[in-house]
């Protein structure tokens, strides 16, 4: 722009005064301040737990055959990548990566809630049914997950609230598990939080990432809900087997 | 036709407000919903009363002045603005709802008017192209593909009215301010600012106190003029590059 035309926004400054250089935003910073951003972090960690959950629905499978393949693949996930790396070096590494994005998801899922409901500070008289059940139970939902990973972990991992567990036997912990009315009941009503959550949440992740067509829909959405039954019912089998004395 | 209405009255930005019941009849089928609302200032300022404030302008569903939530539903329960909405589409007898856009960032001014001018600002903050002023330049120096003279069309449609805000449970403006970047951005002329467009308005839209998008979806559904739901997908995608490409640096 020519000079004589150019209007300057920044500070005013005294005559003499050297322009302060404007701070340079970060990437990261600029994108964690937005909406959108801070939305996409959401997608993409969300993306991550949910690549890893399907990893661990296909292995929890092989329950079905029997405690030496079970118990042979919790070995073998501990020498994974030795001797490149230590002994259980992987399975850090996957623990770090999803506390990492289970931190930022729910992070972002409260600050970015906190926000729009301030934003709508005041609802309709007239009411109207809004949005599918999935959509509607996002925050609630995931507060469920949120909770649910607390007592997995707590259940199967550290085992301390697993009566009768041993470290070493996943196997026989997890029929433990499912030997009491409470384990099962915990576990199959956070598959079907997980089941609607996902079922939202792909297609949203999809949307917030830019993937979103309007000839790509009914594909993403189908996509979703293939992704959120075979999840659901590929983890309730486990419990429905151990229940009905196919696993025991 | 009779009609019950319940209308949000309120006398100022800072008074409380309340529904207020008005039993009327004689409506025609054939008014529109705004013209609906004439007869009743009519009538109230005959008895005495204070008139019910609302916005309008063109009346022919071209300004996006007329915004007001009717049953629930932003512009009510036709896709179509509130001056083009026919009494037709209501039952004789029934009791319709009347209330202002809400949404922290649109401030009720009185009644059924509310501030919309957080809009303004948004596009003040790249909403435009640079081109030079003078003479109009010559239409074919600038060749556009028919499909993206398209796409620009069906964003430049978008009449600023807000029903996506007063329909968004977030309060969000992401599918106006996504009209803005799609129907610029996808533009030959809009390349210039291609990114310092969406990142600027993006962060007016922030900063104005607008919420974030959950994709629930109900802005589309209100949208008068049927801008895509996608289109906030388009602008996630045009902010993500420009994020990367300008490191979140905008031109202000
Ligand atoms: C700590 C527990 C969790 C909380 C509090 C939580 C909360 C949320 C919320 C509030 C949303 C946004 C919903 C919306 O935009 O309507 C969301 C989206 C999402 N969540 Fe979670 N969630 C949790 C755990 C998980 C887990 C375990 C997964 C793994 C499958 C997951 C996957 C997703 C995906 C893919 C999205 C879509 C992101 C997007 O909309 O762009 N979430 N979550
Ligand atoms: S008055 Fe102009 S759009 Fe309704």
């Amino acid at each position: 722009m020519a000079l004589a035309t150019r209007t300057d926004t920044g500070h005013e400054r005294r005559p003499g005064q050297k322009r302060k250089p404007p701070r340079k935003p970060s990437f990261i910073g600029s994108v964690w301040r937005s909406t959108i951003g801070k939305k996409a972090v959401m997608a993409v960690t969300g993306l991550i737990m949910l690549a890893y959950l399907v990893a661990h629905m296909f292995a929890n499978l092989k329950i079905f055959f029997g405690p030496g393949d079970l118990n042979g693949y919790a070995h073998w996930l501990r020498t994974l990548g030795e001797p490149f790396l230590p002994h259980e070096g992987f399975l850090w590494l996957a623990r770090v990566g999803l506390l990492a994005s289970v931190v930022l998801h729910g992070v972002a899922a409260y600050q970015l809630s906190r926000r729009d409901l301030a934003a709508r500070p005041r609802g309709y008289a007239h009411q109207r049914r809004r949005a599918s059940y999935a959509t509607r139970t996002m925050r609630w939902g995931g507060v469920i997950l949120g909770l649910f990973i607390v007592w997995h972990i707590l259940d199967l991992t550290t085992l301390t609230v697993n009566e009768r567990a041993e470290p070493g036997h996943p196997y026989e912990n997890v029929v433990a598990t499912f030997s009491t009315w409470y384990g099962n009941t915990i576990y199959i009503v956070a598959m079907l939080a997980l089941g609607l959550h996902i079922r939202h949440g792909f297609w949203s992740a999809a949307q917030t990432l830019g993937a979103g067509r309007p000839r790509r829909d009914r594909a993403l959405k189908l996509a979703a809900n293939g992704l959120a039954a075979i999840l659901t019912c590929g983890f309730i089998a486990v419990p429905i087997g151990v229940m009905s004395g196919v696993v025991s | 036709m009779r009609l019950t209405l319940r209308i949000w009255r309120q006398r100022g930005p800072e008074e409380p407000g309340a529904l207020s019941v008005y039993e009327i009849e004689d409506i025609s089928p054939e008014m529109s919903f705004l013209e609906m609302l004439d007869t009743l200032n009519e009538r109230l300022i005959l008895r005495g009363e204070e008139p019910v404030a609302f916005d309008h302008d063109c009346r022919e569903g071209i300004c996006g002045a007329c915004g007001m939530v009717i049953n629930g539903q932003a512009h009510g329960p036709e896709r179509t603005t509130t001056c083009q909405l026919h009494m037709r589409h209501f039952r004789d007898g029934d009791t319709i709802d009347v209330e202002p856009w809400r949404a922290a960032a649109f401030p009720v001014v009185k009644d059924l008017v509310v501030d919309r001018s957080a809009f303004d600002r948004i596009i003040g903050s790249g909403g435009f192209v640079s081109a030079p002023t003078g003479s109009a330049p010559e239409a074919h120096a600038t060749p556009v593909p028919k499909p993206v003279a398209d796409t620009a069309f069906e964003h430049a449609e978008c009449i600023g009215c807000g029903a996506c805000v007063a329909a968004c449970p977030n309060g969000s403006a992401m599918l106006f301010t996504s009209a803005k970047v799609t129907h610029l951005n996808v533009l030959p002329q809009g390349q210039p600012e291609r990114e310092s467009r969406v990142l600027d308005m993006v962060g007016t839209m922030d900063a104005e106190g607008f919420g974030g998008c959950t994709n629930t979806g109900e802005c589309a559904v209100a949208c008068p003029k049927g801008i895509p739901l996608q289109s906030i997908s388009t602008m996630n995608r045009e902010f993500l590059r420009a994020s990367l490409k300008n490191g979140g640096r905008g031109a202000r």
